[in-house]
Parts: structure tokens; sequence; C-alpha cells
């Protein structure tokens, strides 16, 4: 190589080098070094595991995390169900201009903070909410209902966030079917669910697959959400971060809960690419 | 018709808007027959097939399977399978799953499934590519994994939408021949779709040919090249040479026609008030070095070669001749007096009457 080139290659990596090194590389192994650190006076600190036992000791500390981890793979199922028939629908069904509005619809909540949404689902929600009104002016209750402050109003919330992230690589994956395969499998004597089952779903799965681990990745790392719908009995483990970090001043327990979250979200991607068989590379193809 | 009738169709009309896909459309196909339905692209015969299949309904009319009207039946409780244009396999299926797979949508076993659709791939030449992925088959291979998938279900008929458009010129001519072994091994019948008159003549036993949504003409393949009914028919099945002028005289079925650019030529058929058509097939145009080795054809003429059209057996060539306006096309025999005549060469030429058939434009 020249060295022309070479330094030309230098500095059209050097972006890319510069982001990965000091806003991703450098941040974690500084909270790795830190979540080792003991306190054992004031201002005086030790390598040891303290940090990690101390959450494997105290209930609170791993049943939020357990909780958490069970949430979210609720979450992405759900929000999988839900977003499975709108891709298809744009995918499939949907010509033209139709297609691209029903994209644009499924984007336009996002051009408000998550913050701004999950306001909105409070507005809706609480006990002098939008749905208590109705459910009171219609008969259904007979006093104001609170809707909010449940692990049901979380759960919508974090659907609601994540649902545009599976139904684009979803959408991606199913417009690829050929017309005729589907045709067919009709013709061979498939029906609806047969067809669903064994040729539609299989060749979705690189697309299930991608949108399920962004809209994991993403719930799992929720702040906002969570706190605002779920009040007190949200139990987020991100909570339990901020708390460290923020509240307690001791950032060698929030920096080794952290590290347990990031251990967490890449065993179950993990797991879950070895159960749907799919590899690391093609997933991001369609993400 | 006799109850050996697999296929019936009755005056179906697809409509979409105010356009007439297919405008009316009957026939019939006998067990075990090969029928091709042949037409440019834009005549409907995709639609009609589409209406057999069950993936369309017909706006009016009926399409009857062994006796059974089919109206309303979805294609997935029909009768019928279909190899797709683009083949359509499962590529997230093995060959041998492809080949089961309609089997175990019927609720066959898994086990006999796999058994039975083994079986099939033998039959038809794949043994062993059972466990293959599909996409790591030939182009050949695929084809049949494609057809094996429909027998296997022993359907009381096979809709082929040109399946052999997507292969090389070489494999074509082999899977021509190939598709009619298969369907003369399993004796089931086959309704094929083509623009290809090639492939429906050398394989059918019957052709419709179709043409703006309607049947032009339904016969042999034979009866088709000898014996066309209408121009369309003259022109599209099989080379032939074709020009226009104006009726000088008819009298029966015996027609003059003159030319505009002069020539006076005599052929049979319908000719028109004014106008008529005339077509000559150019295997049927004689050629010689002298008036004398013409005979006695009604139509005797003399020009110039203008192009020698290499082609081995097909060979041919175009001859401009004073009085027509298009040079005449003429099958060259590669064995004989004239097979190394070269361009400018003077040349005569002729056909009997019997050869040019007639139509009023």
């Amino acid at each position: 190589m020249k060295p022309a080139q070479r330094l030309t290659l230098f500095l059209l990596m050097a972006p890319a080098i510069l982001w990965l090194g000091l806003l991703i590389i450098l941040p974690h192994v500084e909270i790795l070094i830190l979540s080792f650190s003991e306190r054992v006076a004031p201002r005086v600190y030790q390598f040891g595991l303290g940090n990690y036992l101390e959450f494997f000791t105290e209930p609170l500390y791993w049943r939020t995390f357990a909780r958490t981890a069970i949430m979210s793979i609720l979450v992405t199922a759900c929000t999988l169900v839900l977003a499975f028939p709108i891709a298809l629908y744009i995918a499939r069904v949907a010509q033209g201009r139709l297609k691209a509005m029903l994209l644009l619809m499924c984007l336009l909540p996002f051009w408000v903070s998550e913050l701004v949404r999950t306001l909105g689902w409070m507005i809706l929600l609480r006990e002098t909410g939008v749905v208590s009104y109705v459910l009171q002016s219609i008969g259904l209750a007979s006093q104001p209902v609170e809707l909010l402050y449940n692990d049901g109003a979380v759960i919508l919330g974090l659907v609601y966030g994540g649902l545009l992230f599976m139904i684009v690589p979803l959408a991606n994956a199913l417009e690829s079917l050929e017309p005729s395969v589907v045709e067919a499998g009709f013709d061979l004597g498939g029906s609806r669910w047969t067809v669903l089952r064994r040729i539609v779903i299989p060749h979705a799965m690189p697309g299930i697959v991608a949108g399920s681990i962004i809209v994991f990745m993403l719930t799992v790392g929720n702040f906002a959400t969570p706190v605002l719908l779920g009040g007190k009995n949200g139990l987020w483990f991100t909570e339990q971060i901020y708390a460290q970090f923020i509240t307690r001043f001791n950032w060698p327990q929030g920096a080794a809960f952290g590290m347990l979250l990031l251990m967490l979200s890449s065993i179950i991607v993990w797991a879950g690419l070895r159960l749907s068989g799919q590899s690391l590379g093609t997933t991001l193809r369609q993400a | 018709m006799s109850s050996s009738t697999d296929l019936e169709i009755i005056n179906v009309i697809k409509r979409f808007g105010s356009y007439n896909a297919v405008d009316g459309v009957s026939f019939s196909v006998a067990q075990g027959e090969f029928f091709s339905i042949l037409g440019p692209s834009g005549c409907g015969k995709t639609t009609l097939m589409r209406m057999i299949a069950g993936f369309e309904d017909p706006t009016s009319g009926d399409i009857r399977i062994r006796e059974k009207s089919m109206i309303g039946v979805p294609a997935n409780r029909r009768p019928v399978n279909m190899v797709f244009q683009s083949l359509a396999l499962f590529p997230m299926m093995s060959v041998g799953e492809n080949v089961a797979y309609g089997l175990t949508c019927r609720g066959v076993s898994r086990a006999e499934a796999d058994k039975r659709a083994t079986r099939m791939l033998e039959r038809v030449g794949l043994k062993g590519f059972g466990d293959r992925r599909v996409t790591a088959l030939s182009g050949g291979q695929r084809q049949r994994v494609a057809i094996a998938r429909c027998l296997v279900l022993e359907p009381t008929l096979v809709l082929l939408d040109e399946p052999l458009g997507a292969l090389d010129l070489k494999l074509r001519e082999h899977m021509k021949i190939e598709l009619k072994q298969l369907q003369a091994m399993f004796n089931t019948t086959f309704v094929y779709i083509t623009h290809d008159q090639s492939e429906a003549l050398v394989m059918s036993d019957r052709i419709a040919v179709m043409n703006q949504g309607h049947f032009e003409q339904v016969g042999s393949p034979r009866e088709l090249y000898n014996n066309p009914q209408t121009p369309f028919v003259a022109s599209f099945v099989g080379e032939t040479n074709r020009w226009s002028g104006e009726t000088a005289s008819a009298s029966g079925d015996a027609v003059t026609i003159r030319l505009p650019s002069g020539a006076t030529v005599q052929g049979k058929g319908q000719a028109g008030k004014a106008q008529s058509l005339c077509f000559v097939r150019p295997e049927a145009i004689a050629l010689g070095t002298d008036q004398a080795s013409l005979g006695n054809a009604a139509n005797r003429f003399e020009g110039r070669v203008s192009a020698v059209l290499f082609d081995g057996a097909n060979s041919s060539l175009l001859i401009d001749a004073p009085g027509f306006e298009k040079p005449a096309r003429a099958v060259l025999p590669q064995a004989g007096p004239l097979a190394g005549i070269g361009v400018g060469a003077p040349i005569h030429f002729g056909w009997a009457t019997d050869s040019m058939k007639v139509f009023a434009a």
C-alpha cells in the first residue's frame, strides 16, 4: 500500500475508531474496573468482588433483575405477536402510497421524545384520565379507575415503544418472500395455518430474530417508561443502576449492576440466536 | 363429453374493470391428454390458468374437473396442482421436504410421506437428492422437483405455467422431451401454458391458440400447422410468409390475389371482398435453377437471393423478386444442388395453390 493510500484509509477509519473507542470501549472498560473496586474506608478503594456479592445477597436486587429479564422477554413476545400481522399487511397486501403511509404512521410517534410519548399514555390511563372517564360515562365503572402503576401499564408502554423496531425488520423479511411460493403452498393443499407455519414464518425468521433482539435490548435498558408508568411498582433494573449512581452515590455498585445487565442481554440474545438457529450475520443484514 | 373428461371449461369470462382478460372460452381436456394453451404474452392464458388452479374466480362461466364444478372451491381443495413459472420451490425446505409437503398437508404421516417422496424422487431420476437444499440444484433438477412435488399428490390435472422459460436453450430442448416422457409415464393430464410455439408443437396432443382473451383455434399440432383457421393462427404457429393484397378473382375456394407491388398469386381459402391475406410456409416453396425444375406449380417466380440464413437443417433463403414488397423466405435444403448458393445468385421459386392459405383481411 502506498503511503498516500494508507493515510486516506486512516482518515476514513478515524471517525469510526474514535466513536467506537471513546464512546463504547473506553466507558465500558472504566465501568468494568470500577465494578471491581470495593470501598473499605472513606475514599479508600481496593480490588474485590464485593459489589457482585452484594447483588446476590440482597434479594431486592436479584429479584428486580430476574423480573426485568422475564418482563422484557414477555414484552418482546407481545410485540412480535402484535407486529407480525401489521408487518404482513404492510409487506404483502398494501401497495404503493398506502404502504408508505402505513410505515409513516408507525414512525410518527417517534418524532416526539420517549418521555412525551409516555406522558401521553399517562394522560390516557391515570385515575382522572381519558379511559377512566369513558368507562365511567358508559357505565362500566362507578368510580374513577386507576390504570397506571401496574405491570400491565408498563408492558403496554414498552410494547408501544418497541413496535416500530419489530415491524420494520419483519416487513423487510416478509417483502422478499416470492408471492408464487405462498401460492404454491396453498396449491399443494396447505391451509392458511400450514402456509404460515411452514413457509411464511421460516422465511421471516431472520427478521423475527432481528426485531426481537432490537426490541429486547431497548426494553431491558429502558428507564423512563417503567418509572413513569410503573411508579413505585415499576422495579426495573435500570432504576437500581440509577439509584446507585445518583441517589446513593455508590458508583462501584452501580457499575457492577451495569455489567450484570450487559451480561444478561448478551446471554439472552445468544440463547435466542441458538434457539432459532440463526447466525448474528444474517440477522444483522435483515435489521 | 364422455366420462373420461378431466377438465371442462364452459364459457368462462374474466373481467378486470371493463377489460375482458378471458372472453368466453370453452374447451375440454380428456384424461391423460397433454393440452397446451399457446398465445402471446397478455393474451389471458395466465389468467385462465390461475382460474383453473383456484387463484382467481371467473366473472361468469363454469370450470369442471371430473364433472364437479370448481366454482367456490379454494385452491388448496382442488385436485389440481401447478408448476409455477418461477417453479416456486420452498427454499426453507430440503428437496425431500418439498416433495413431501403436499402429502403432510393431507394428513399423511411424516414417515409415510417421506417414503413416498423418496420413491417419487427416484422415479423422476433424483435418487438420493432428498436431503439436498433446493438452492444446490441445477435448473433441470429444480424443474423435476417442482413436477415431482405435484405428481406425488396424484392430481387429476397438472398445470404448467411456462416452466421452461427460465432455462437456457440446450436444457429447454432436453426438458421438452423429458416433460413429455414424464407425462406419458404417469399418464396424468397436463395443461401447459406457453408463448413458445415450438414447445407447444413438440409436446402437445392438442393445442389451443389464444389471442386477446379468446381461443382462435383448438386442434392437434398438425392441424394447426397445416390447416390454420384464422390469420392469427397462420402467422403465430410456425414460420410463414405473409402477404396482403386485393382479391382479383375468387371461384369456390380458389382465389387469385394481386399484391400491391404487382405480383399475382393463387391460393385456397376464404377471400375477403376487397382485401385478402395470404400465407405460405417456407418449406412449401420449391426452389430451382430454372423454370422446368419447378414442374407445374401454379405460382412460379424468378428472383435473386438477398440473404442466406444458415442454421444447419433449418437454413433458409430470403429471395427478392420483382412484384413482392417483402422478400420471400424459403427453406434451403442442405443436401442438393442449391446447398452452396450465395447472395445475389438468380433463382426460380414457386409453390402449389394448395400450399397457400388465404383469409379475408
